[in-house]
């Protein structure tokens, strides 16, 4: 039973490097309802000020390798690593094959580095939400880095991206037509550039054209920070130690800047408006639960009440004064 | 298929979570992914370790990922030794609630003993995947029941 | 070219078949409907009840067929086939230390069989010591330690080289293997020009199935290929490659699927030989293949011969040999493991049989036969012994062997010949308009495809439309039969005591000196990029083990890790 205690005894325990325990907790904040929102803002208040770094780019193009050789140059620097993997969820299904960390399993036996597996699973704001959770706990129990992978496509995984600190866009050679796949937004949104499988002959290509549009200045959120690109193969292990330097640089250039601030505070609005969002919309299920149920198999008067009490939800918040 | 459990409870997570774990250096992964795959069908949330995994990886990540099953398929041999392992592993790390299950070429001379070690349920080839689907749902529902009290 | 039908003889034949299945056939199907309602083979091909002349319309035998031992090859490789010499009774075997195995391999040979085969347990086939973490617990368990020369020269006590073929299914460590093999020969004094076998050394399919891989792709290929150029230098009558359609089958692969993808890595193979400057002549005599026979009886027996076709036709229009050695397609076969169940295991030895027999009538030139306990370990010498007997009664009771591709000419085996050509030339080209078998290895499309096809078959087998005996049609719920089947037992727990302790006595009576200018000569040589086979054969001279070379070789070309699903 998720008691207050229980939690309180997780978060303790995975503060002391239990990892059952905070196994545990993440499953709670997989799926954060009214009940559990407490842990949320918990764990937030106690954030260490984690880098967190989002990791985006087209299946394929090699991140969860990338992120394995990261991770061993990080850990060679001290930093504790924890990585959020996410991985599509079927549509018909709705079940998942969790197979990003399969890359990384060479790091799951040490204790300064924790990786665990999200499905989007295809709920409203539910990924991000989770992911975000997650994010808050390992930055309260103190993991440096903080790496979520995503394939960048779906909206809700845009929004987890838009609230990491750095932002990784990983491309690769050959990937078709280089503009095209390159365009679709991702033009904007990253810090740092990567060109991974870089041992291709068609890699240089396509470094080229990178570099060139960086220096045109249309890459990148804009502002003073350049977004530099880097070449990497994570197969022979080559430009893992440049990447690692970028993120480095990138965070001093947020902290120094100030807009570490500014993203920690767009993640946490993000992450409240989320948490409000799931809170209102499971009590409305709650509430609609009940009263639909008595009116199965009459499909018009089911529509009708449901349409009824949204509005007269609506309306009650509309008017809600918060003493 | 849907999964019928129990969903308001916070504790209780939506799907089961499995890990399909080939241990060892065992190549033949057909098995493996085959219900791997089934099991996403079914709506289960799947974790591949992949291939060459250790009992301690396959434990760490079964930990880190908190998942209700342990799903060993074995193709040849050294299955009785790896259960072994496997459950004195997950018993030192206090992780012995996740439940082991085994599938593979495995002998039916081995099955008590593998149920001895603790293995909770071993599929034999041949094993319809709906029936293992059936089972493990089962078998994670009761584990989560026991868990909530 | 001549066609073998007249007009005159096919309209009449096509007449009376409309008429047969216009007015004949309607009662009977009425009276009685089949019992589905559609007829494939494993591989998915559709099936008519029944074929004649007319299916095979403008055939031109010259063209298709020919005669055996010439162009096209699709009825034999040698003109005599088996009425001059039967195809080698090769039994896959091995277990424990290398003890166990040289009994083992000594039975066989005592019981009739004509040609070795080593299967190595897990830690020799991906490289590692037996004292390595990685192999504990496997040591001897699917196969026999090998990691040193020692090993190797216990191995063959009493087996002279100059005599016999082997053949070794190793993979990524097939030099050190070979290196083995060549230094205990010439302990023997058996010089190289007697020295006879195989390795398999096909690292392309490794990452399809059997997965034994160590190596990326480009690194693999290139080992393998430095095999090839080596032994085809240096032994005579050495086949440095056997190009595996076995393992892609067990994966999951279909029989067309087998068949393409096993030729595709052939062409790669040979792209790559040449590109290093060999001319094709030269090393296509010695490159030989491995395919699987499963239970679909027709449809094997048309994949095999389809596949000398189609490869004496690629080695002949695309690769430009002359040598007719050169043209043929030369063959082991192993009757299909994953057709064999645990339940009812008995039933196993009728699977064999008929596979063996699908093997024959396709013309391999090498089998070996599955035990009926393959489900459940390595084989006991009394199931072992009963496969072997199943390739001698068909060779000498059934008279199959008698007479030269008995089947051609059968309406159904060669329309179905012609069709598994047909799909496989498809699948080939895909995989060319993928850049060839290494590209399309690295972007995942073969695996895709078995994990398909596999997923298929256990959909199909769930969902009552492929038929298993004693699994999912006349199961019996009492296993106790099964627990009756007398396994093979051995004290894996010495064995792998008994090797880790002769690892560290080589390593500790060896000559350290010399020892470590080998392993520093070959990490030079890897890195140089030069042919790595004479510095390997250098350091497993000098007594190094098997997980120290491969240790050279990781660190140079780095390690495999299979991507999640693609």
């Amino acid at each position: 039973m998720v008691t207050r205690d229980y939690v309180l005894d997780l978060i303790e325990k995975a503060g002391k490097g239990d990892r059952r325990a905070l196994g545990r907790l993440l499953t709670i904040l997989e799926d954060v309802n009214s009940e559990t929102a407490w842990v949320v803002e918990y764990l937030a208040s106690r954030s260490r000020g984690a880098h967190v770094i989002g990791i985006t780019g087209m299946p394929g193009a090699g991140k969860s390798s990338l992120i394995s050789r990261a991770i061993s140059v990080l850990r060679g620097r001290g930093y504790r690593v924890a990585v959020i993997t996410i991985d599509p969820t079927s549509p018909l299904s709705s079940g998942a094959i969790l197979g990003d960390r399969l890359r990384m399993q060479e790091h799951a036996t040490d204790p300064g580095v924790f990786i665990r597996s999200v499905t989007t699973a295809g709920l409203l704001g539910g990924l991000s939400l989770s992911a975000l959770s997650m994010i808050e706990a390992f930055d309260a129990l103190g993991y440096d880095k903080v790496i979520v992978e995503t394939v960048g496509v779906g909206q809700s995984e845009t929004q987890v991206m838009n609230v990491a600190d750095t932002i990784v866009v990983v491309t690769m050679p050959g990937a078709g037509d280089d503009v095209q796949a390159l365009k679709a937004g991702v033009f904007e949104i990253g810090d740092i550039y990567v060109v991974n499988k870089s041992d291709r002959p068609e890699a240089s290509k396509t470094y080229e054209y990178m570099l060139f549009v960086a220096e045109k200045g249309e890459i990148g959120r804009g502002g003073a920070w350049r977004p530099p690109v880097i070449k990497t193969s994570s197969t022979l292990g080559m430009g893992i130690r440049e990447f690692v330097e970028a993120l480095e640089k990138h965070l001093e250039y947020l902290k120094g800047s100030g807009e570490k601030e500014l993203r920690l505070s767009s993640r946490r609005k993000m992450l409240v408006k989320l948490l409000a969002e799931k809170i209102v919309v499971d009590s409305l299920n709650t509430i609609a639960e009940a009263e639909l149920s008595k009116l199965q198999g009459n499909v018009e008067g089911f529509y009708e009440k449901a349409l009824e009490i949204a509005r007269a939800t609506g309306e009650k918040l509309v008017n809600l004064r918060i003493q | 298929m849907s999964m019928e459990l129990t969903l308001s409870r916070p504790t209780t997570r939506r799907k089961v979570k499995v890990l399909v774990a080939k241990i060892g250096l065992d190549g033949h992964d057909r098995g493996a992914k085959v219900i791997a795959r089934a099991l996403r069908d079914a709506g289960f949330e799947v974790v591949y370790t992949g291939l060459r995994q250790t009992v301690d990886q396959v434990v760490a990540a079964a930990i880190q990922e908190d998942v209700d099953i342990i799903g060993v398929n074995q193709h040849e041999g050294s299955h009785v030794y790896i259960a072994r392992k496997l459950l004195e592993k997950l018993r030192e790390y206090g992780a012995d609630d996740i439940l082991v299950v085994m599938g593979g070429s495995i002998p039916v001379v081995d099955l008590d003993v593998l149920k001895n070690i603790g293995v909770r349920e071993v599929f034999l080839p041949g094993t319809p995947i709906n029936e293992i689907v059936d089972k493990l749902l089962r078998i994670a529902e009761e584990r989560r029941s026991r868990r909530e009290v | 070219m001549a066609k073998l039908y007249s007009r005159e003889a096919l309209e009449e034949i096509l007449r009376a078949y409309r008429e047969w299945e216009d007015n004949i056939l309607p009662q009977w199907l009425s009276r009685m409907p089949e019992r589905q309602e559609e007829f494939t083979t494993l591989s998915g091909i559709p099936v008519k009840r029944l074929y004649t002349p007319a299916d095979l319309k403008d055939y031109d035998y010259m063209e298709k067929l020919g005669v055996p031992g010439a162009y096209p090859f699709t009825r034999g490789i040698h003109a005599t086939m088996y009425r001059a010499r039967l195809w080698t009774m090769r039994m896959f075997s091995g277990y424990g230390g290398p003890e166990e195995t040289n009994e083992r391999l000594k039975m066989l040979i005592k019981a009739g069989e004509t040609g070795l085969s080593l299967a190595f347990d897990n830690p020799t086939l991906v490289g590692v010591d037996p004292d390595d973490p990685l192999a504990e617990g496997a040591v001897g368990v699917v196969g026999v330690s090998v990691p040193t020369l020692v090993d190797m020269e216990i191995l063959f006590r009493d087996i002279n080289l100059g005599e016999v073929t082997t053949n070794m299914t190793i993979n990524p460590p097939a030099p050190v293997l070979l290196s083995f093999y060549v230094a205990v020969a010439e302990k023997q004094g058996v010089s190289y020009d007697r020295i006879g076998g195989t390795t398999q050394n096909d690292p392309l399919k490794e990452f399809i199935g059997q997965k034994t891989h160590v190596f990326p792709p480009e690194a693999a290929v290139k080992v393998a290929m430095d095999v090839i150029e080596w032994s085809v230098k240096n032994l005579p009558k050495w086949n440095p490659i056997s190009i595996s359609g076995y393992h892609i089958r067990e994966a999951g692969a279909t029989a067309v699927q087998e068949l393409a993808f096993t030729l595709a890595d052939g062409i790669e193979y040979v792209r790559q030989l040449i590109a290093r400057g060999l001319d094709v002549d030269e090393f296509a005599p010695r490159l030989s293949f491995f395919f699987d026979s499963h239970i679909n009886f027709f449809e094997e027996i048309a994949k095999f011969r389809a596949a000398r076709r189609m490869w004496a036709r690629i080695m002949k229009e695309w690769f430009g040999a002359k040598k007719p050695r050169s043209l043929w397609l030369r063959f082991h076969v192993q009757t299909a493991g994953c057709s064999l169940y645990p339940q009812q295991p008995w039933l196993n030895i009728v699977r064999t049989a008929l596979e063996a027999l699908a093997a024959v009538l396709g013309g391999c030139q090498s089998l070996h036969t599955n035990a009926f306990d393959e489900p459940f370990r390595v084989p006991s010498e009394f199931a072992a012994k009963i496969a072997l007997r199943t390739q001698q009664i068909i060779a000498y009771e059934t008279g199959v062997a008698d007479v030269i591709d008995p089947l051609a000419g059968s309406y159904f085996v060669e329309w179905l010949t012609d069709e598994m050509e047909e799909r496989a030339w498809r699948y080939i080209e895909r995989i060319e308009s993928l850049g060839g078998m290494l590209e399309a290895v690295k972007k995942g499309y073969p695996q895709r495809e078995v994990e398909e096809a596999a997923y298929r078959f256990q959909r199909e087998v769930e969902e009552g439309r492929r038929f298993i005996v004693g699994v999912n049609i006349f199961r019996e719920e009492d296993v106790e039969e099964a627990r009756r089947v007398p396994l093979l037992e051995f004290n894996q727990e010495e064995v792998e005591r008994r090797q880790k302790e002769r690892v560290r006595k080589v390593r500790s009576m060896r000559d350290e000196a010399r020892w470590r200018r080998a392993l520093d000569e070959l990490r030079g040589a890897t890195e140089r990029g030069d042919n790595i086979m004479p510095y390997v054969l250098n350091a497993v001279k000098a007594y190094a083990t098997i997980g120290e070379i491969m240790g050279v070789l990781k660190d140079v070309y780095g390690t495999y890790v299979e991507p999640p699903y693609y």
